[in-house]
Formats: structure tokens, C-alpha cells, sequence
């Protein structure tokens, strides 16, 4: 059992848990993630981690109410037990000094993005971090992004905040103020991803991306992560999660994200019939 | 000598089955055991061979004359503690032991027309003594304060754990997943090894002191040398299967395009054929294409009847007679009403415009000379393609080395396959202190072997331990 030490929220649907996890914590790097369960007939999703604390035994994740697990997830409280968390999963981040490195990070993506640019910068580099989000109130962990970052771009969807449009257009923007750049990195929803490499891509800017498959076991066993990079097939769980932008084949990723949307569903449906009867 | 005539003309005793159209709607167990008399019976038929040859053909050495012995006598339980002297795990070893190819192979009695029935007195004397609850714990050496550290709690894990307990050291069971068995869960279905069964086999080793920590990922949790760090002398790696292999055709990445390890996993570890009120979604095609001829395909296929298909049919490249799995198994499928394509090949996966399989097309094949396996090679027939409708498609191919151990480990030994080199007799690899055996040494194989190997592995530990 794996007790929630503090909860809070982020913004709407997205919350910040800090877990009680001494082995992982110990073990884990920028760019890793964990296998959850909540209870016995729960499902084993994966979830990047944002930071851990060794001292405390902690390790924290940042998740957004998307499905029947999330939203059960946001249900729990402070105190309360996760069945099972395992990990730290994938491969960490490579972090070494090269120069300037971008972080982008879109709507949740910020999170697991804020550990790659405090490595980053702990290495010895530049950092320039772009975050962006739907709107204002859905943009997440911008203190700690600016703290992280030499430099913090915003950008909002709707204009709310920051630069009126998407990250890829500021990083775009960086590119034509011709802003040496050595690296991006850039995890977020798959379109966004897309959208980045596209743009880093004519300037051959390496580009690396987190992906983020469906996963069972997460171990290297059950071969559902399976994604397309440079035509070749590779494992999310333990090829990843991290790959050259460049490579990924990010339509047949989409199509794969949605292959049990119809099931997601009736488990969601169900999930909040049975909230209701309990109210 | 007025006896000896009479027992020859006892028959082999038949298992009584669930009727396969009522069980290929359900999960529960397929054959439903032997009652006592029939055990009895069975067990009158053993000659009690002086120089028993099935003894030699079993991998964890029970003494199968004497525990047939005790059940004649009607000491059921304590021919399950016989087993159990030198099997840790009868009850699974009675129901997914290739019998016929290892200890019934050997009866004298298969000479002279059918073997005793082993596997299901064992599968008997077992099952009557967890029922009765009436397995003794064995008396256990003093501790000789050494800790061991078993990795994987699979077949070779658990066979190691428990032997190493029962010599008197420190054991702590590492699993990666949420529940220990390894492939007993994970894998193999319900309706042949029922889950209850892995768990009360798993309690056994807790009650002789055998730690289980789950959730710990050797490789990444800890690594091998974290382990050593942390004060453990010796380490067994048993650590399984890994990644699926894939035909490298166009279309395995489509919605509905399994492998056997994910399709497995879903329904066995995660219950996914209870799905809503289990969380893990799985789809349930109504027509169900399963690649491959080995044991993992059979269940595969047969798991796809039971989540409801109305057509659930094998696809195999070679003829029945090459297949590797067992005949029991696929008379069993074919019971239940699973097709066989036989002498087929697919040659690409077809789908619709939302990205989901809707068919596969085949190759049809012939066989040749004999390959390196000493099977008939399936030669392709040029120009004989066609395209058969499938909604699901599960690809059974076998697996590739388990991958995060070999990562993360230093000086360890591996083959060019990424397997881990291990005596054969002691399991020894090329770090000192470190030990391995089952699927992550041989590639895959079967149970009973695994468990062979983490048995020698026990032994060889054992004095290694005394070294040092």
C-alpha cells in the first residue's frame, strides 16, 4: 500500500499527489514513470512523475480526470492508500550540457517536463521553457516552470494569458528571432508534440519527445506500447519513453491511444452512475 | 502372481471434463479431477518398479512410485507431502506438466499400451490435501542467517524461494507485478490453472518464512548490485519472458492486433472478462484470428471462445503434426469448437478506416525438407493469397530475452539472443553470487523445466553459500 501524503489541486481536473514511495524515490530521474493500481479490480495505468524526495520517501505525480481511474484517483484524499505503484519505469531523460535547451510543455505535459529542465539546468545549460494551455485557468506549475527556466515563454489557446496561440508558434518565434538552439524537448498532448517537431524540423533541431502508449504491465512484457519510430517498431515502456521526434509516427500513436474508447466509456458511464447513487 | 493379470486389465482411468459446449462459455476449470475411488483405482495400475524410469524423466525428481504408493493405500495427504518434498508446486505441476513427454513417457506401462496417469494422481493427491487443508510444513533447519534474493516469482522463482527456504536461509521474493506467480497468472488461463490454486501454493512459501515484496522491478526499483549492497549473498534470477515478437508484416499495429502476452495478461492477471466491473477494457472479437501453434496460442484461442466469439480459429504455418503444443491442449480446443488453418502463413493485417483489423490476409504453405528444428519447413506457395474477415487478431509467436536485467546489470554474461548464460547444472552465471534459470536462460519453454532449473539453481546456491 502506497499512502497519499498531500493532495492539491492544480486547476480544474488536474491535481498534484505526493505519495508515500521510499524505493522509487530513491531511484528515480527525469523523464521516468510509475504503474498504478488503486484497488484489486482497478487497471495498471502509467503516470509520469513530476519530482520525488528521497529524504521524505516521496515521489509526486501530477494527473488530469480524463477516464474512470483518474477521476477515481481524485476522488482519494490525503491519508488515504494506493494498492500498487511500481517503478521508476522507462528509460530517464539524457541529460547532458550541449547549450540551449527549449522545454515545452502543453496542458498536463508542464509537469513532466519541470524535472527535465531542472536537470537541464542543473547540467549546466540554457533553458528556455515554453508552457502553454487551453486557457489561463488550466495552465499548471508556471512558478516552478520560471524558477526551473532561464527564460519562461507563455502561451494560451484562447489568448487568455501569455502569447495568443500554441507553443509551437512560440517556439517558431524564437527560431525567426534566431535564438541558438541545441535541443528541444517537448512532451504534451500528441498534436502538440506533432506540431513542435514540425516546426524544429526544417531548422534540424534535434527534438526529443515523451510518449506516452497504452501500457499494461509496463515491464517490458505485454508489447501493447508498441510504437513506430523511423519505421522500426519500439516499446514505449522500455525503449521510451522518450524518442527522436523526428521518427515517431504520431497518427498511428493517436490511432492507438483510442483503441478501447468505446470501453472507456461504459467504465466511465458506470463510474458516475455509481457516484450518483452514492450521493 | 494371481495379481499381476488382474492389474493390467484396469484401464487408464479417464478425467472427467466440463462438456465443452457448456465450457467454452466459462472460465472455470476443464477437467474436474478424479474422485477417490478413481484415484484408487489409477494408482492400483503402478507395477512399483523397482528401477522406476519415470522417476528419471521427471525435472524436479519426485518419487512418484512411492507417492502413487500412499495413494493406493488411501494416505492421500500424505502423498501430497511426498510431492511436496521435492515439487513446491504439485498442483500446478498436475495440471500444465507435459506428462506424456517427461515422467509417462517413461512408464514401462506406455510399452504395453497407456501409462499410469502421474499428472492427474498428482494433481489428486494435491488438490486433496489444499482442499482438506491438510499440507504439513516441514521441519526447518535452523537459519543460517544468509539472505538470498529471488528475482521473478514465476515457476523457477518459486521453486527456488521455497527450496532455499527449506535449507534454512533468508529468502525475500522479488515480483515485478502486483501479484506473484509470474507466468502462472499472467499466462496461463483460469479454466487450466485456476488462480486460487497459485495463491495457495505462494501462501505455502510464506508460511516457511519466504518474504514476497511486490511491485519491485529488479532493474529499475533496485538493480541487481543494489540488492548485493543491501546485504543479500546470492540472487536467482528467474525473471521470464519478454518482449512478443512480431512477424514484421504490415498491419500488426492496428487496433485489435494482439500479442499472446498482452491478450493473456488482460484477461488472466486483470480479469479483463469481467470488464465493466473489472477496470481493464479487452476486445471481444466475434471473429478471432490467433497466429501461432504452441501451447500460449491454444490458450489464447480457446480464452477468445469464452469472451465471446462466435468464430475463433488457429493459424499455423506448418501441419498438425509439426505443432508444438499438446496434444490435450489442442484436443481440447478442438472440442470446444476452435478452427484450424493449417499450412497457412499471414502475410499482411488488413483494417478499416477508424484503424481497426478487419481482416488477414494468408499465404498458403507446403511443407519441405526438415529445418534446424527437425520439424518440416513451411515453403510458401506463390500466388495462393487470400484474405479471410477477422475482428481480433492475436499473434502468438513466442518472446524475446526479458530486456531490463541485461540493461542494468554489470558483468553479466549474455547469449547473442540477449538471453543469460547459466550452467546447466548449477545455474551459475558469470557474476559471482548470481544464479538464473527458466525462460530468461532458455528462451521460452515450459513450466516444469523452469522449475527444474531454479531447483539445481537452489542447490548450487546453497553450497556457494557455505563458501563465503
Amino acid at each position: 500500500m502506497y499512502k497519499i501524503l498531500f493532495k492539491k489541486t492544480l486547476a480544474q481536473s488536474i491535481h498534484l499527489m505526493r505519495i508515500e514511495a521510499p524505493q522509487i524515490a530513491r531511484k528515480r530521474k527525469a523523464g521516468q514513470f510509475v504503474i498504478l493500481r488503486l484497488h484489486d479490480r482497478g487497471e495498471r495505468v502509467p503516470l509520469t512523475m513530476t519530482t520525488s524526495d528521497a529524504k521524505e520517501g516521496s515521489i509526486s505525480i501530477v494527473f488530469q480526470e480524463v477516464g474512470k481511474t483518474s477521476m477515481e484517483l481524485a476522488k482519494m484524499k490525503q491519508g488515504d492508500s494506493i494498492l500498487d505503484v511500481a517503478g521508476p519505469l522507462g528509460n530517464p531523460t539524457h541529460i547532458e550540457k550541449i547549450g540551449t535547451v527549449v522545454c515545452i510543455g502543453g496542458g498536463l505535459g508542464v509537469a513532466p517536463v519541470y524535472p527535465i529542465a531542472v536537470a537541464m539546468k542543473e547540467a549546466g545549460n540554457k533553458v528556455i521553457s515554453i508552457i502553454g494551455a487551453r486557457t489561463k485557468d488550466l495552465l499548471i506549475m508556471e512558478k516552478e516552470m520560471r524558477a526551473a527556466s532561464d527564460e519562461l515563454l507563455v502561451s494560451t489557446d484562447d489568448g487568455s494569458y501569455g502569447f495568443f496561440g500554441f507553443v509551437s508558434q512560440v517556439l517558431q518565434g524564437l527560431i525567426d528571432k534566431k535564438t541558438p538552439i541545441n535541443q528541444v524537448v517537448t512532451i504534451g498532448p500528441v498534436p502538440m508534440m506533432k506540431a513542435v517537431c514540425e516546426v524544429a524540423r526544417p531548422h534540424n533541431i534535434s527534438t526529443m519527445v515523451s510518449l506516452n502508449p497504452i501500457m499494461v504491465d509496463g515491464t517490458g512484457m505485454c508489447g501493447v506500447c508498441r510504437v513506430t519510430i523511423g519505421g522500426q517498431m519500439k516499446f514505449g515502456c522500455v525503449d521510451g519513453p522518450e524518442f527522436d521526434g523526428f521518427k515517431v509516427d504520431f497518427a498511428e500513436l493517436s490511432k492507438r491511444l483510442r483503441s478501447y474508447i468505446e470501453q472507456e466509456k461504459i467504465s466511465l458511464d458506470k463510474f458516475k452512475c455509481t457516484q450518483c447513487a452514492a450521493m | 502372481m494371481e495379481n499381476q493379470p488382474k492389474k493390467q486389465q484396469v484401464p487408464r482411468q479417464k478425467m472427467p471434463e466440463q462438456d465443452p459446449k457448456q465450457r467454452r462459455h466459462n472460465f472455470n476449470e476443464v477437467p474436474l479431477g478424479f474422485s477417490e475411488e478413481t484415484a484408487k483405482l489409477e494408482a492400483s495400475r503402478c507395477l512399483q518398479c523397482k528401477k522406476p524410469q519415470c522417476v528419471a524423466g521427471c525435472p524436479v525428481e519426485v518419487n512418484i512410485p512411492a507417492f502413487i504408493g500412499l495413494i493406493k493405500k488411501g494416505d492421500y495427504a500424505g502423498a501430497a507431502n511426498k510431492i511436496k518434498e521435492t515439487n513446491a508446486l504439485p498442483a500446478v505441476c498436475g495440471r500444465v506438466c507435459p506428462q506424456e513427454d517427461q515422467c509417462e513417457k517413461n512408464c514401462i506401462l506406455t510399452k504395453k499400451g497407456e501409462s499410469v496417469g502421474i499428472g492427474r494422481l498428482e494433481r489428486f493427491a494435491a488438490d486433496y490435501a489444499r482442499c482438506h487443508g491438510e499440507i504439513s510444513l516441514p521441519q526447518l533447519p535452523p537459519p543460517t542467517g544468509k539472505k538470498v534474493a529471488v528475482v521473478g516469482s514465476g515457476p523457477a522463482g518459486l521453486t527456488c524461494a521455497g527450496d532455499l527456504a527449506k535449507m534454512g536461509h533468508s529468502v525475500t521474493l522479488f515480483e515485478a507485478l502486483h501479484l506473484p506467480g509470474g507466468v502462472l497468472v499472467y499466462g496461463i488461463p483460469e479454466f487450466r490453472l485456476p488462480k486460487a490454486i497459485v495463491a495457495s501454493e505462494v501462501d505455502y512459501l510464506l508460511k516457511i518464512g519466504v518474504k514476497l515484496e511486490v511491485d519491485c522491478i529488479v532493474g529499475r526499483t533496485r538493480t541487481v548490485d543494489d540488492l548485493f549492497e543491501d546485504g543479500y549473498s546470492a540472487i536467482f534470477l528467474g525473471v521470464g519472458a519478454g518482449l512478443p515478437k512480431f512477424m514484421n508484416i504490415p498491419g500488426e499495429n492496428l487496433l485489435g492486433v494482439y500479442s499472446a502476452n498482452e491478450y493473456l495478461t488482460r484477461i488472466n492477471l486483470m480479469k479483463a472478462y469481467q470488464f465493466p466491473e473489472a477496470d481493464t477494457p479487452i476486445i471481444k472479437g466475434k471473429n478471432v484470428i490467433v497466429v501461432g501453434g504452441g501451447n500460449v496460442a491454444m490458450d489464447s484461442v480457446r480464452n477468445a471462445l469464452r469472451l465471446g466469439a462466435e468464430k475463433a480459429c488457429i493459424v499455423y504455418r506448418r501441419s498438425l503434426e509439426e505443432m508444438p503444443a499438446r496434444k490435450e491442449e489442442v484436443h481440447h480446443a478442438e472440442q470446444e469448437g476452435v478452427q484450424f488453418d493449417l499450412l497457412c502463413n499471414p502475410t499482411r493485417v488488413i483494417g478499416n478506416d477508424k484503424g481497426f483489423v478487419s481482416g488477414i490476409e494468408i499465404q498458403k504453405m507446403e511443407l519441405g525438407a526438415p529445418d534446424a528444428s527437425g520439424r518440416r519447413s513451411p515453403v510458401p506457395i506463390k500466388g495462393s493469397e487470400y484474405v479471410i474477415p477477422a475482428d481480433t487478431v492475436v499473434m502468438s509467436l513466442g518472446t524475446n530475452a526479458q530486456p531490463l536485467i541485461a540493461a542494468t546489470t554489470k558483468n553479466l554474461g549474455l547469449n547473442k539472443w540477449g538471453y543469460i548464460i547459466a550452467d546447466e547444472n548449477t545455474g551459475a552465471t558469470s557474476k559471482p553470487g548470481v544464479y538464473a534459470g527458466g525462460d530468461i536462460v532458455t528462451g521460452s519453454a515450459t513450466v516444469i523445466l523452469a522449475m527444474g532449473a531454479g531447483k539445481k539453481a537452489a542447490r548450487a546456491m546453497n553450497e556457494y553459500l557455505k563458501t563465503i
